[in-house]
């Protein structure tokens, strides 16, 4: 009964991990070389559901069904990646020598423009997002349900994972990331467009948010104009709690969380189930301030 | 306390008082709210400030002090046995100071773990701990939960408001001109330079916090005993970020940019109303371009009075 309990709510976790690993790589991705938290990351993710909710509508009569995820979960990933690259091209990259902290403010002006521009657009109220494939259990024990988007979810998620780590550290364009990242000045005096590898970050960034809202919106069918700001704050804490530009750290650090909320509604209160994302993150960080598998970075005067 | 002091101190307040009695009696109520909601901006803004403008740790957090001030003041005035004594004036008084007081020691608790922190990860240390307060209060029956508090008696007036946002204004303005403020502002510039130089920075760090949130506790307090409701959606993340703002936009380290940076951004939204829905498009933009065009706010590291000081030993160097 108990152990039923508790393989249940490791698969919802996982299912739910993998949504905040997803966004928590583009957080820690434009961190890791900009060094700036995209607080606009989370309403990427946020316009990405709409952008699925209409493609949906639009592409309603494609078949099979598989087909018509694939093309949905392509025409968000264009879509947030067109919007992510239009702000960093305006709002960010004008401030790319400013201090640290305008460029925060910035991000944070972006968040609430897309926000309030959201909601004049789509309406405050909640819409349902299409249940474009059919929930089917595929496995079905006592207590104990598996059903197809779970495993739609964490096989998505893992594939885009997968090829991540393939283009990070694999590919040209992944060694200039990597090397912008250790010292942006340095790479960009070896001879590496720092400007169009930060552009690049964003469209990996972005496209991940897109494909995690599409998913997102499979697993919990309810889109609001301030969707992304609960799920944005967490996925940052994940990405925070794995260590901020460790890739593999966002990846872990989405996972626990969302293994860590499952778990806590089950075992002692739905109603905290967003403050302990955050207890967690003090915790960890006070014992390990540069995160789970974050590197420590020497600060010199 | 010197003879100086009280020449200014006593018609401030005599000002206030008549101001206060001059509002209530001939300027309509939606005027009088938003001039009281900048008093407590500006309260909030100027205490952020010394935290975030001065000694440069970056602190998303203080919705969350805000709201252990606000909850505790109104707790002791509403909800706690005793209550109704406290319901004068200098009751409402002693609670909202125990609300400061309380949010202070919440401040002691996220100062802590600063010592260790640096930059981004105190940021959302910060948030974190916010988001936690409010998420605690949201848990608490007896406050309401996510009800809400109603019922709070409505004695804080433009008078007090006021007289706290002058004190909040004197008593920093005190401490960054003296050698803690010093020790504070090199923390910002250089904190491995700072500590290398004998400056104790855990010690100043953690200082700021407290002194911080004890106002940012007192202008909840004071918001609390305005609105007469408190619910825990008015200390959310948003309001943290809206502080921020004004400290930015107004320029960091300088206190009269606070009030400016609070000022606009508590009235500019009220005359955008004529962009119905579009209101809150537009304010985010014109926080964009003045981040692009003028990004260390709109003083800078200056106070408004130093901006005229240099213009005149301009005009001094012209002739």
């Amino acid at each position: 009964m108990t152990l039923h309990a508790f393989i249940q709510n490791l698969i919802n976790g996982l299912a739910a991990g993998s949504v905040y690993a997803l966004v928590a790589l583009g957080y820690t991705m434009v961190y890791g070389v900009l060094q700036f938290i995209n607080f606009a990351h989370s309403d990427i993710f946020m316009l990405g559901a709409f952008g699925g909710l209409y493609l949906a509508s639009w592409l309603a009569g494609v078949h099979p069904q598989p087909l018509q995820l694939a093309l949905i979960m392509i025409g968000t990933m264009a879509f947030c990646v067109i919007v992510a690259l239009t702000v960093e091209r305006i709002a960010y990259r004008p401030l790319r020598n400013a201090p640290r902290l305008n460029v925060l403010i910035t991000a944070i002006g972006v968040s609430l423009f897309l926000e309030n521009l959201s909601q004049v657009v789509f309406g405050a109220d909640p819409q349902l997002f299409p249940s474009i494939i059919k929930t089917v259990p595929l496995l079905e024990g006592d207590d104990i349900i598996l059903n197809n988007i779970q495993v739609l979810v964490v096989g998505v998620s893992l594939f885009l994972m997968l090829i991540l780590h393939w283009i990070v550290h694999h590919t040209k364009l992944g060694t200039a990331m990597r090397a912008v990242s250790f010292d942006i000045q340095i790479a960009s005096l070896m001879g590496i467009p720092t400007d169009l590898v930060i552009a690049f970050t964003f469209v990996i960034g972005s496209s991940l948010a897109g494909s995690a809202a599409i998913l997102y919106g499979l697993s919990y069918p309810k889109i609001e104009p301030f969707l992304g700001v609960m799920i944005g704050l967490k996925a940052f804490v994940a990405a925070v709690f794995g260590g901020i530009g460790s890739i593999m750290g966002a990846a872990v650090g989405g996972i626990v969380l969302g293994l860590a909320e499952v778990f806590t509604v089950y075992y002692i209160s739905s109603s905290f189930r967003d403050a302990i994302a955050f207890a967690i993150l003090i915790v960890i960080l006070l014992v390990r301030p540069q995160g789970l598998l974050g590197s420590v970075r020497k600060v010199k005067v | 306390m010197n003879k100086r002091f009280f020449l200014i101190a006593i018609p401030v307040v005599a000002a206030l008082y008549g101001l206060d009695y001059f509002l209530n009696e001939y300027i309509n109520e939606y005027v009088v709210r938003v001039i009281m909601n900048c008093g407590i901006a500006c309260i909030l803004s100027m205490s952020l400030n010394l935290v975030n403008g001065c000694a440069g740790q970056f602190s998303l957090g203080h919705a969350g002090f805000m709201a252990v001030g606000a909850y505790v003041a109104a707790t002791l005035t509403t909800v706690f046995p005793a209550g109704p004594s406290f319901q004068s004036h200098l009751g409402v008084g002693m609670a909202i100071l125990s609300g400061g007081i309380a949010a202070g020691l919440a401040g002691y608790l996220v100062g802590l773990p600063s010592l260790r922190l640096r930059g981004d990860y105190l940021a959302i240390v910060t948030l974190g701990f916010g988001e936690i307060i409010r998420i605690v209060i949201l848990n608490i029956e007896a406050v309401g939960g996510p009800r809400g508090l109603p019922g709070i008696p409505r004695l804080s007036s433009f008078f007090w408001i006021y007289v706290w946002a002058a004190i909040t204004g004197l008593v920093l303005f005190r401490i960054i001109r003296s050698s803690v403020g010093r020790a504070l502002l090199s923390l910002r510039e250089d904190e491995i330079a700072a500590e290398s130089m004998g400056i104790n920075t855990a010690k100043y760090k953690v200082q700021a916090f407290v002194i911080s949130s004890f106002f940012a506790g007192i202008a909840g307090g004071l918001f609390a005993h305005y609105q007469g409701f408190v619910d825990p959606s008015s200390f959310s993340f948003n309001r943290s970020v809206e502080v921020v703002i004004m400290v930015v936009m107004g320029g960091m380290g300088s206190i009269s940019g606070s009030v400016i940076g609070a000022i606009i951004v508590t009235v500019l939204p009220e005359f955008l109303r004529f962009l119905d829905k579009f209101r809150m498009v537009v304010f985010p933009l014109i926080l964009i371009i003045l981040m692009l065009l003028r990004p260390m706010g709109l003083l800078g590291h200056k106070e408004i009075w130093q901006l005229f000081r240099f213009k005149r030993s301009l005009k001094k160097a012209v002739a």
